[in-house]
């Protein structure tokens, strides 16, 4: 089987410091992998190194395209590199104005990327909207509401569904949870999981949070200081792990 | 189903001061299809963890582990997932959940991932259910609110919602009446009778002796009673 | 003759603007930067325009001003009276005699020709800018011609107002290619744009000109199930009795009264003159 996506050899430093260094995995169809680490462990340096919002120093990201097979993202021109953003890729903030267009209703943002894929049909565009507005539990009464009307849960939601909606096999998160209260975050967690396996979505998905991991993630990288420490299973990962530093962070969670 | 290869498991405990506890070596054993292995010893000898290196939970310090061909030492995650998905299904004491999920879509869930239709997955899970006495106005709510025994129901549902070849029985009647026992245990006969590899943990002497076709004794496995 | 350079503008600065001008026309729809120059008038007043038609302006040339199609109100004058007092070119208020014509919001009703040149005065150059405020990102939207914001806005204008309620500076597309702001004119004159004449675009503060050749391809952005419709206030002209103008609104008392008048007060005169009369003008002959 061809990984979705190859990572190979990812270094970023700023200046003397090291962002992230030696990072090569692969990513299959449908998989789920979690980064973990503390702030400043490099793990979003890298993932906005994967998803090119920022520019690695050296290495490879190569990803399966639909059309050509496996390119290397990094060195692929903008333009297509943008394509790739728009339909096949998916970027989930932290906070969800980052994601979002807060001058735009409901439907308009979620809208936005089929309308830059060519959608010129506004009933369908908007039939659309209200599906997937539903999709993440999002009340189709909502959908001309601007996102500064919505809580941070549905605003996250609406972050998804925007995403979401052009049909991407690739999602990269950056701590997509953060933020929100514990009950919020539960229902969140569910609904990911749900649209993880239903539409078969690749994720990478980075967090601090060791239980969002353990129930979204198959497998597991752990950063430390710029550098991976361990890989695996996730349960394997969390119940066994074996460098110092993971057996520190899995030792560290309060119990409630 | 199961062959297991001079196993051996080690823990470091890298901020301990690096303590290596050895905890189990030279393991060899193998499970046909059809029988169910009980693992027996005191508590701490190390049952559950070499139900946990089978399952890939723990990673093995050398020797191999194959289940259904795959040596779960060394396969990649994605292989052991497959592995999980398919051939190798896992009732632990403890029913690890998201939370605010309905007990019904729990059950399904095994069935779900490997992309049953939604209709066949709760039919299953309600005929499930239903088995092991779950009231029906219980379905719709999470588990996580649930007595012990409801909970241990609620696992063992779902360990069985698909025909795993191989299976792994961490003490599936501990905390359950005499009616509901009975019923795990002709759920395990059946798995059996279609074939299954079991590995289990029963500290039920009655019902080790009902299900079991051998009894291992941990115990030998302990390092400083073979040296 | 006054002791002004010719137009007002030294030569350098005016080559300069011919530059971009070109650059312009060779790209239609795309913003060239150019080094816009303190003006003796306000920003908002057609400084952009002022500069664009200052370096296009030749002797023999014969200039209208017009500002929502009025040749006389205060924006009009005061721009035409520059121009007489620091290029002494020949003025008129007749559409058909301009060489150039500077506007500020409108298109002439009389089309156009191959001899004249159309120089608009614009705010805000970047169509994109009121849904991305990110002038470098708005440039790369530009040149990876990412244009799906811009349905956004208005796929939100049928959201809100069940039809697309922009009426002016409705953006166009240029070629198949760049997405351009029309400046604050009325969508009705959107279609005319396909015209004989060269435009000119000129926006003072944010030091931007853009143009359009003759015969460019000009479309209006609309949804296959909501498409483009040139509107105007379903009224003759109440004064030449013209069905086919952009009109204005008058109101004529504080008792609700009010009637539609062509915007465009040459084509209105002019019509006027040929002996065409609105209902006005038969009420009072009555």
């Amino acid at each position: 089987m061809t990984p979705l996506l190859s990572v190979r050899d990812i270094r970023k430093t700023y200046g003397a410091h090291i962002g992230c260094t030696d990072v090569s995995f692969d990513l299959f169809p449908g998989e789920v992998m979690g980064i973990v680490g503390e702030s400043g462990s490099g793990k979003s340096t890298l993932l906005n190194c994967l998803a090119g919002h920022i520019a690695a120093d050296s290495g490879q990201v190569i990803f399966d395209t639909r059309a050509e097979g496996p390119q290397d993202t990094l060195t692929m021109s903008e333009p297509a590199r943008r394509m790739l953003g728009r339909t096949d890729w998916a970027f989930v903030h932290q906070h969800a104005r980052d994601g979002l267009r807060m001058g735009v209703s409901a439907g308009g943002n979620v809208g936005e990327r089929l309308m830059a894929v060519g959608a010129r049909n506004y009933g369908d565009i908007r039939h659309q909207a209200i599906d997937w507005l539903g999709r993440v539990e999002i009340a189709e009464d909502r959908i001309d509401d601007r996102p500064t009307t919505f809580s941070g849960g549905m605003q996250q939601r609406l972050q998804i569904a925007r995403n979401l909606v052009t049909g991407p096999r690739l999602v990269f998160m950056d701590e997509p949870t953060g933020g929100l209260d514990v009950s919020v975050q539960a229902r969140l967690l569910d609904l990911l999981r749900s649209l993880v396996r239903d539409l078969g979505l690749s994720a990478i998905i980075v967090t601090h949070d060791l239980a969002v991991v353990r129930l979204l993630a198959d497998r597991l990288m752990v950063m430390k200081s710029g550098h991976v420490v361990e890989t695996g299973l996730t349960d394997q990962v969390l119940d066994d792990p074996q460098h110092a530093y993971t057996q520190l962070l899995v030792s560290s969670i309060l119990q409630v | 189903m199961i062959e297991i290869e001079n196993l051996c498991k080690t823990f470091t405990l890298h901020n301990q001061g690096g303590t290596v506890l050895e905890v189990m070596r030279d393991v060899s054993l193998t499970v046909p299809a059809g029988t169910c292995v009980a693992l027996t010893g005191a508590s701490g000898v190390g049952k559950s963890t070499l139900m946990r290196i089978i399952y890939g939970n723990y990673l093995a310090a050398s020797g191999s582990v194959r289940v259904a061909g795959v040596d779960v030492t060394r396969a990649a995650p994605r292989e052991i997932l497959a592995l999980r998905r398919e051939t190798l299904g896992y009732v632990s004491q403890f029913l690890r959940v998201v939370p605010r999920v309905p007990t019904l879509d729990v059950v399904a869930e095994p069935l779900l991932a490997r992309g049953a239709a939604k209709d066949a997955a709760h039919a299953r899970a309600k005929e499930l259910l239903t088995l092991l006495n779950i009231p029906e106005r219980l379905w719709a709510l999470s588990p996580t609110t649930f007595s012990g025994g409801e909970q241990q129901r609620v696992n063992i549902a779902r360990g069985f919602a698909h025909p795993y070849p191989v299976l792994m029985l961490d003490e599936p009647t501990a905390s359950l009446d005499a009616t509901n026992r009975a019923i795990v245990l002709s759920l395990i006969e059946e798995a059996k009778a279609r074939g299954a590899a079991i590995v289990g943990i029963f500290h039920d002497e009655a019902a080790r002796a009902q299900v079991c076709d051998r009894e291992i004794d941990v115990t030998l496995f302990a390092p400083q009673v073979a040296a | 003759m006054s002791d002004y350079n010719f137009a007002y503008l030294d030569e350098q600065t005016k080559r300069m603007i011919r530059r971009a001008i070109l650059k312009g026309l060779a790209i239609p729809g795309y913003q060239v930067p150019f080094a816009s120059r303190e003006m003796p008038m306000p920003y908002g007043w057609g400084t952009g325009g002022v500069q664009v038609t200052a370096a296009t302006l030749v002797p023999d040339d014969c200039l209208k001003v017009i500002d929502q199609g009025a040749d006389d109100t205060t924006n009009a004058v005061s721009i035409r009276k520059f121009f007489e007092n620091t290029a002494s070119v020949g003025t008129t208020t007749q559409t058909a005699e301009a060489s150039v014509i500077q506007t500020r919001h409108r298109i002439p009703e009389e089309a156009l020709r191959e001899d004249q040149i159309l120089v608009y005065q614009v705010p805000i150059p970047e169509p994109l800018r009121f849904l991305e405020p990110r002038e470098t990102e708005t440039r790369k939207m530009h040149a990876l011609e990412e244009y799906g914001l811009m349905h956004v806005k208005l796929y939100e204008d049928i959201a809100r107002h069940g039809h697309i309620a922009t009426s002016y500076a409705y953006p166009v597309k240029i070629e198949d290619r760049y997405v351009m702001d029309p400046s604050p004119i009325p969508k009705f004159d959107n279609p005319k744009m396909e015209m004989a004449a060269i435009q000119l675009f000129g926006a003072g503060r944010e030091q931007r000109i853009y143009a359009l050749p003759p015969y460019t391809k000009v479309v209006s952005l609309d949804f296959d199930d909501h498409p483009f419709e040139a509107s105007k206030a379903p009224h003759p002209c109440a004064l030449c009795g013209a069905t086919g103008s952009y009109l204005d609104e008058v109101i004529t008392d504080d008792a609700g009264g009010r009637m539609f008048v062509c915007s465009d007060t040459d084509y209105c005169e002019t019509r006027r003159a040929q002996g065409h009369v609105g209902a006005t003008q038969t009420e009072e002959a009555a």
